[in-house]
């Protein structure tokens, strides 16, 4: 009796157990893309928002919608524009742009690319209650308007495959911003009939680009399938038969794989591997800057850092830092001495600007600079740099303010905030009391990008509220210049001003570091550190 | 049994009320705008902030998120995420993996636990039982992502036993190996404790008797001893599958398993209220149901234990 009874319990565990076992993995097993013909499993992680283009603004989902949209124009690996879904972009005042498409383009699910279906996109994009987080993308279109819903008169269709663009003031580099994804088309079944996207679209994306999601290739949390699209006639020429981007919530799990040949392409190396990448993969990595610059800001508002005394403070600090060494022997030379105010794969970027001395190592020039600070005003508390927690900042938070205390023996470090949402809004709010880490990843391969955001009187991201008139003229000035290159001699001149103000201090690039496996060829990072996976082959 | 299995039931309601009230209030007060922070190093229009902080009930006082997230459980509605998605689904997708792997961890455990337990209960002082408490010493010592990553190395990636992380749909075979690294850095705790009640056990006057009744050594060890030895160790057990649908979220980063823990520590960081607290909820409801089906085993085990 007694047996029986445990006997029962045993089994009752056992048949328990077998069927929560097998009931979940049966929903399992049935996916053996990975390794199929031609398919390239390359990483990402899930999008933090669904997948409409004007919403997105993080890379897990912005690399699917690259793949999978074909906008305006896309950026070659060096971060030029190349036409794709438009025949031609052309203005003689740099206001009103027209905007000619290619005859004969389709959304995969066969609806046509019309000039509608780019201007429905962006007044959709546009409109304040639907609360796109790119909104601020089309803020210069006439008709924008950021506190209440309204029509983006600016936008004109002219016929099926024309369209005409009218800005509220000039903008030279217009066409540069116009690969970036907020600007993508969409399809007429992704419109509701008040013209409003639809939630179920960002589940369901349906794009005109080099490939196409799979059906049912979205799992969430796991992996997004893509298949080359024969349809997509543009420049983006598929040389593999699809994607699979898998969804990674940690970069060394991502990094075992692709040791463990379960991905072929992984464009980030975790910090944890810096010290044996290059013995790990043989040849199979690459290490070159990206679009990002990394900087910390010293708000005005801070104690001893406003007018001259804060600007030779500013500068002293600058001269503290070896950037050279702490990016060898903290990042393993995964970044790059920042010597302007971009990037080196931006369209103007330019390493002999005057005035940037200022982010050489020079300890005995800082000290000099110190104590000419101190003669105004003696200094006094501590010199902290604000960073987030869950970033992976603290290594060179620390060594940064290591080298400002040794060199100019004050007391100075390092001040964690324990989550970004934190961080940022202490920013934002104006309530932080230190300086702090800051940072840009390019939209688009344009100089101004890296400029007009950041330094300009009242920006949106002048989170140290720098303002300079002398600045503020000469960029309005570049982007009413009638080219790029016209444009970038402004820029290049308000750069050197900024060498002189030092509204942040400049650290470094971020650079692209990446591996692949063995099944793969022809890997090329592009401009934003993403790969360009239509180049991709399969061995 | 019945009257006390309903109390325990009915228990549960007051409970989830107060941890769904208390989690709500908890992820309310974390400092910082979730919806800043989805905008990265960029700063929106305050008037952009407002509205897509209005379209997620961001914006409304903590009392009324929190009655209007208990008004959608009742119609089956516990919100979306950032991304679109019902919390539903992301409960649906998740929990029966974590739960897959949880299970697969406690057999991987127990088994180790009683095997090891029960020789080295019998041989207590011989060279099994130290080697095998120096072990259990080391396992309870070393972190799970030491036991994690060098399990990955080794076995994965060098020698290719497994696959390195768990491939898509999270197929069976793919979890033995974060199973195994769960099961061994639990193991230790339940081995000591099976082979101290063992040892008791040995010496309890029944043990004696049913020796001096001419019982063979094979009846007594599995029916006598060891049954009334497994009390501690089942509970013990019960915790860890309590701990484990958490705590796994180290070893499901490391393997990449698309879980509870991963989920959850990403809800966390985003600030999306309704997945923190809907996740918490059904972890909460399992804990209390392992709970109560531990109770109930125990009865199973000694005869004496009755619920009246």
């Amino acid at each position: 009796m007694k047996r029986s009874r445990i006997g029962l319990g045993v089994i009752a565990l056992a048949a328990a157990s077998a069927l929560v076992l097998s009931g979940c993995s049966s929903s399992g097993d049935d996916t053996k893309g990975g390794d199929a013909a031609g398919i390239i499993t390359v990483n990402g992680s899930e999008p933090e928002k669904g997948l409409i283009p004007s919403d997105i603004n993080e890379v897990g989902g912005g690399r699917i919608l690259d793949a999978m949209f074909s906008g305006l124009y896309y950026y070659d690996a060096k971060g030029n524009p190349v036409l794709d879904a438009a025949e031609s972009v052309e203005t003689t005042d740099s206001t009103v742009y027209t905007i000619k498409l290619k005859p004969g383009q389709k959304f995969t699910n066969g609806d046509p690319v019309d000039s509608d279906s780019f201007v429905n996109a962006w007044k959709d994009a546009a409109k304040f209650s639907n609360g796109r987080l790119n909104s601020s993308w089309f803020e210069n279109i006439v008709g924008f308007d950021g506190e209440k819903d309204s029509d983006l008169t600016g936008l004109k269709v002219i016929d099926e495959t024309t369209f005409e663009v009218t800005l509220k003031s000039a903008q030279s580099d217009f066409p540069l911003q116009l690969g970036y994804s907020s600007f993508y088309p969409l399809p007429k079944s992704a419109f509701d009939a008040d013209g409003n996207v639809t939630d179920d679209f960002g589940q369901n994306p349906i794009g005109n680009g080099p490939y196409k999601v799979a059906d049912d290739g979205w799992t969430h949390k796991v992996k997004i399938e893509m298949l080359k699209n024969e349809d997509y006639k543009g420049g983006r020429e598929v040389q593999n038969a699809g994607l699979s981007i898998i969804f990674y919530d940690s970069l060394d799990a991502a990094y075992a794989d692709l040791l463990g040949g379960n991905l072929d392409v992984l464009d980030m190396i975790p910090d944890a591997a810096y010290a044996k990448y290059k013995e790990d993969l043989g040849d199979r990595w690459i290490n070159q800057p990206a679009a990002v610059f990394q900087s910390f800001t010293i708000p005005e508002r801070l104690e001893h850092f406003s007018g001259e005394e804060g600007q030779l403070r500013r500068e002293a600090i600058s001269l503290s830092i070896n950037r050279p060494q702490i990016t060898d022997k903290i990042f393993s030379d995964t970044r790059t001495p920042a010597v302007d105010w971009s990037s080196p794969v931006i369209n103007g970027y330019d390493e002999k600007l005057p005035g940037n001395d200022v982010v050489k190592y020079d300890p005995e020039r800082a000290k000099e600079l110190w104590a000419q600070a101190d003669a105004i005003s003696p200094w006094s508390g501590k010199f902290q740099i604000g960073y987030n927690a869950d970033g992976g900042h603290q290594a060179w938070a620390d060594a940064v303010s290591n080298d400002i205390k040794n060199t100019l023996g004050i007391d100075a470090s390092g001040a964690p905030n324990p989550l970004f949402g934190d961080f940022r809004q202490s920013i934002t709010d104006r309530s932080i009391t230190t300086a702090f880490r800051s940072g840009w990843q390019g939209d688009y391969p344009g100089l101004s990008n890296f400029l007009l955001p950041l330094y300009k009187t009242g920006a949106s991201a002048n989170d140290g509220d720098y303002s300079n008139p002398e600045v503020d003229a000469l960029l309005e000035e570049g982007l009413a210049a009638p080219g790029i290159d016209a444009a970038n001699e402004k820029f290049h001149a308000a750069e050197a001003i900024l060498f002189k103000d030092l509204p942040a201090i400049p650290l470094w690039y971020q650079n692209a570091v990446s591996g692949y496996s063995e099944s793969v060829d022809n890997v090329t990072i592009g401009w934003n550190s993403v790969p360009l996976y239509y180049e991709i082959t399969k061995k | 049994m019945l009257r006390y299995i309903l109390f325990r039931i009915l228990q549960v309601i007051p409970v989830l009320l107060g941890t769904t009230f208390l989690i709500y209030f908890m992820v309310f007060s974390m400092p910082g705008d979730p919806i800043l922070a989805l905008f990265g190093d960029k700063t929106p229009s305050q008037a952009v902030l407002e509205e897509i902080s209005r379209q997620y009930n961001l914006d409304k006082p903590f009392i009324v998120q929190y009655f209007l997230y208990l008004g959608g459980i009742f119609t089956g509605d516990l919100g979306i995420t950032f991304s679109g998605q019902q919390v539903t689904d992301v409960l649906a997708r998740t929990f029966p993996v974590t739960i897959q792997l949880a299970l697969m961890a406690i057999v991987i455990e127990l088994v180790l636990a009683v095997t090891i337990g029960l020789i080295s209960g019998l041989r207590k002082g011989k060279l099994f039982d130290n080697v095998s408490l120096i072990i259990g010493l080391v396992m309870m010592s070393v972190p799970i992502f030491v036991i994690a990553f060098i399990a990955q190395y080794f076995l994965s990636i060098k020698w290719g036993f497994f696959r390195t992380t768990v491939g898509p749909g999270a197929p069976i075979q793919d979890l033995i190996l974060p199973a195994i690294v769960l099961g061994v850095s639990l193991y230790a705790t339940s081995m000591r404790l099976t082979r101290a009640s063992v040892i008791d056990t040995l010496n309890q006057d029944f043990v004696r008797t049913a020796y001096a009744k001419g019982l063979s050594r094979n009846r007594i060890i599995p029916v006598h001893v060891l049954r009334n030895s497994l009390i501690p160790t089942i509970t013990n057990t019960a915790t860890n599958f309590g701990v484990l649908m958490v705590g796994a979220t180290v070893t499901e980063a490391i393997f990449n398993v698309p879980g509870v823990g991963n989920t959850l520590f990403k809800a966390i960081r985003l600030g999306e209220n309704s997945t923190v607290v809907s996740f918490v909820t059904v972890m909460v409801l399992i804990y209390l149901f392992v709970n109560l089906f531990i109770d109930l085993l125990y009865a199973v085990l000694d005869p004496r234990i009755r619920y009246a």
